[in-house]
């Protein structure tokens, strides 16, 4: 126990000291966080927009008027030709336009039918897709103050409620990101990268002559990163909560558990990957390629995996990022209990046990 | 005549049909300065690093401090102590940070650990550098800083591999007086080195051609045997006639 504790004593002073992985450890989850939470935003605020208004009556400039002070839209320009509209995408001044025909107010109020285009710069499917949404939203809320004066024959009314995010606001589904992807990276890759340091180094070899155990000598690497990972994810909920003001709806205790299991998960596969690699860079890029980027694709944070083909449906089961961020989520966002993240609980143990258990082997072979 | 330290007969590891260490035999009494010489490829390192219970032999017998190797490799490395070729102190550790962190692993008490830091300070004079980094000290006292560390834990044998490669005459004379105050102690020494100017200041000296034992004695044995002015001659009438080399 004594050995043990000089050597965790010993590894915390090499983290403590290299102030630049102790930037990179500490700094990497803000960073991460303020330009998830202020930069990177899926939300698609202030587009600008352009009107081309052939009626110019009152309707059509209530409407003009809700739409440039919604959050999502400033209105731009006003637009005298369809001639113009082309010229103003080109330019990519504008991500959409409204068309209001002549007579507008007088056709919605009379024939009770009236078309609206909306025109979006679909360069950028997504954006426009989701821009176009936005200004359909205000045109329908408008239809429905109207027609609640008058009875419509038939009308199927959808009320939709989006649940556990009635804001839908992003920040619930990059903060289960971000923490996914930081311990996956620093996890996996400051073990390995401090290990092979010492065989690079060749105080490797003087820690295996010396009475501590081999395994002990692996082990006792990793404590420190444990730390540091876990350090992380409370600075990560501490910006998600005070910053972001996001909830925490489910166990907290529950949550730190959870990720406690899979900063092991992240420390045992840089075991593995350390006792693979015999060079600083291989272990770094091993670790950049192998993980952060299935981490990435797979996690379901950036792509919805239900999109993706079957083949790389099934790939994605093989990567722990996915579980932790399923779990993550479901104990963040939905307030879901043990019993939700049972299956999760269990593969991401499975996973560890395996990593670590392939670790050790190789590590024995590797000294016989 | 003494139990001695360390103890071969015909020991021998291969690595698949390759035959790194071929039937050595050989005693190392305590107190001694045991050479041990061979070019690139000849075995030593295969050999010495059984000898520290980091391999196992293929076949053969060996016990280092009455311990033996295939089975009591954890105890032989309580009595041992190492220091290879390539610099083995941690550069972002103070050199006290280091004294402790490896007293720490070989079990000192943490006052005995204090006594020692300060003595081996004292010892190496390096009253204004303790608590400097070691990254920022010159090579030659890292290795001597080195070698105290790797006697802190008074084992009763050092392995010392290529303890003074890259260092100047100067620094390497003082390492010796080192080396000779430990033997004085009763450590045993067992050096490999490529100075042949090093290798008469051994007490015995073997010379490993082809991961066999081709001669060992005294140097002035070693001399008359192979009729040689110096140790440098002797060398080179054995390493010529080896097949491999840098393996």
């Amino acid at each position: 126990m004594k050995t043990f504790l000089a050597f965790i004593t010993k590894e915390f002073r090499h983290v403590l000291r290299d102030k630049r992985s102790l930037l990179i450890l500490l700094g990497l989850p803000i960073v991460m966080m303020i330009l998830f939470g202020f930069a990177l935003s899926s939300e698609v605020k202030n587009s600008n927009v352009a009107v081309l208004d052939y009626a110019q009556d009152d309707a059509s400039h209530l409407l003009i008027d809700r739409i440039n002070q919604s959050q999502y839209f400033s209105v731009q320009q006003y637009l005298h030709s369809e001639a113009e509209i082309e010229r103003v995408f080109r330019q990519g001044k504008v991500r959409l336009v409204v068309i209001f025909p002549q007579n507008f107010q007088e056709d919605l109020l009379h024939t009770n039918h009236v078309q609206v285009r909306l025109i979006g710069d679909a360069s950028d499917p997504n954006t426009s897709n989701i821009v176009v949404n936005y200004a359909s939203n205000i045109f329908r809320d408008y239809q429905n103050e109207l027609s609640d004066n008058k009875k419509l024959p038939y009308s199927i009314e959808t009320e939709t409620r989006m649940l556990y995010n009635p804001q839908l606001k992003s920040s619930y589904n990059f903060v289960p990101g971000v923490m996914t992807l930081i311990l996956m990276l620093l996890g996996a890759m400051m073990t390995s990268v401090s290990i092979v340091k010492e065989k690079e180094m060749g105080t490797m070899e003087i820690l295996l002559v010396s009475p501590m155990r081999p395994l002990l000598v692996v082990l006792s690497k990793a404590v420190p990163y444990m730390v540091l990972c876990f350090i992380d994810v409370i600075i990560i909920l501490l910006l998600a909560v005070f910053l972001l003001g996001m909830p925490i709806r489910g166990s907290l205790l529950l949550l730190l558990a959870e990720s406690l299991l899979f900063i092991i998960t992240t420390l045992s596969l840089g075991l593995l990957v350390s006792t693979i690699v015999d060079s600083q860079q291989t272990a770094m890029f091993l670790s950049l390629v192998g993980f952060l980027m299935p981490a990435l694709v797979f996690s379901g944070f950036m792509f919805p995996i239900e999109n993706m083909p079957l083949p790389l449906q099934i790939i994605s089961n093989i990567v722990p990022t996915k579980w932790y961020y399923s779990i993550v989520r479901a104990i963040m966002v939905k307030g879901l209990g043990f019993s939700y993240v049972i299956k999760q609980t269990l593969i991401l143990v499975g996973m560890t046990v395996f990593f670590l258990g392939v670790a050790i082997r190789k590590f024995k072979i590797r000294l016989a | 005549m003494a139990q001695p330290v360390i103890h071969t007969h015909q020991l021998t590891r291969k690595f698949g049909d390759f035959v790194a260490v071929n039937a050595i035999s050989f005693d190392v009494q305590p107190g001694e300065i045991f050479g041990f010489l061979g070019a690139n490829g000849a075995g030593k390192t295969t050999a010495m690093r059984i000898l520290c219970g980091l391999l196992s032999p293929t076949s053969g017998e060996a016990t280092v401090a009455g311990f033996d190797v295939y089975r009591q490799n954890e105890e032989i490395k309580k009595h041992i102590g190492y220091m290879s070729q390539k610099f083995s102190l941690y550069e972002n550790l103070t050199v006290r940070e280091n004294i402790q962190f490896f007293g720490g692993i070989y079990g000192l008490s943490r006052q005995e650990l204090k006594e020692k830091t300060n003595n081996l300070i004292e010892r190496v004079g390096l009253h204004d550098e303790a608590d400097k980094l070691v990254g920022s000290l010159p090579l030659g006292w890292k290795q001597k800083i080195s070698f105290s560390v790797a006697i802190l834990h008074r084992p009763k044998i050092v392995f010392l591999d290529e303890p003074t490669g890259g260092v100047d005459p100067i620094t390497r004379r003082q390492f010796w007086d080192m080396i000779y105050d430990a033997a004085h102690e009763g450590i045993t020494l067992f050096v490999t080195t490529h100075y042949m100017d090093e290798a008469e200041y051994c007490d015995r000296v073997s010379i490993m051609v082809d991961g066999a034992i081709a001669a060992l004695d005294t140097p002035a044995g070693l001399k008359k045997q192979f009729n040689a002015t110096n140790m440098d001659e002797v060398f080179l009438q054995l390493a010529r006639g080896a097949k491999r080399s840098d393996g």
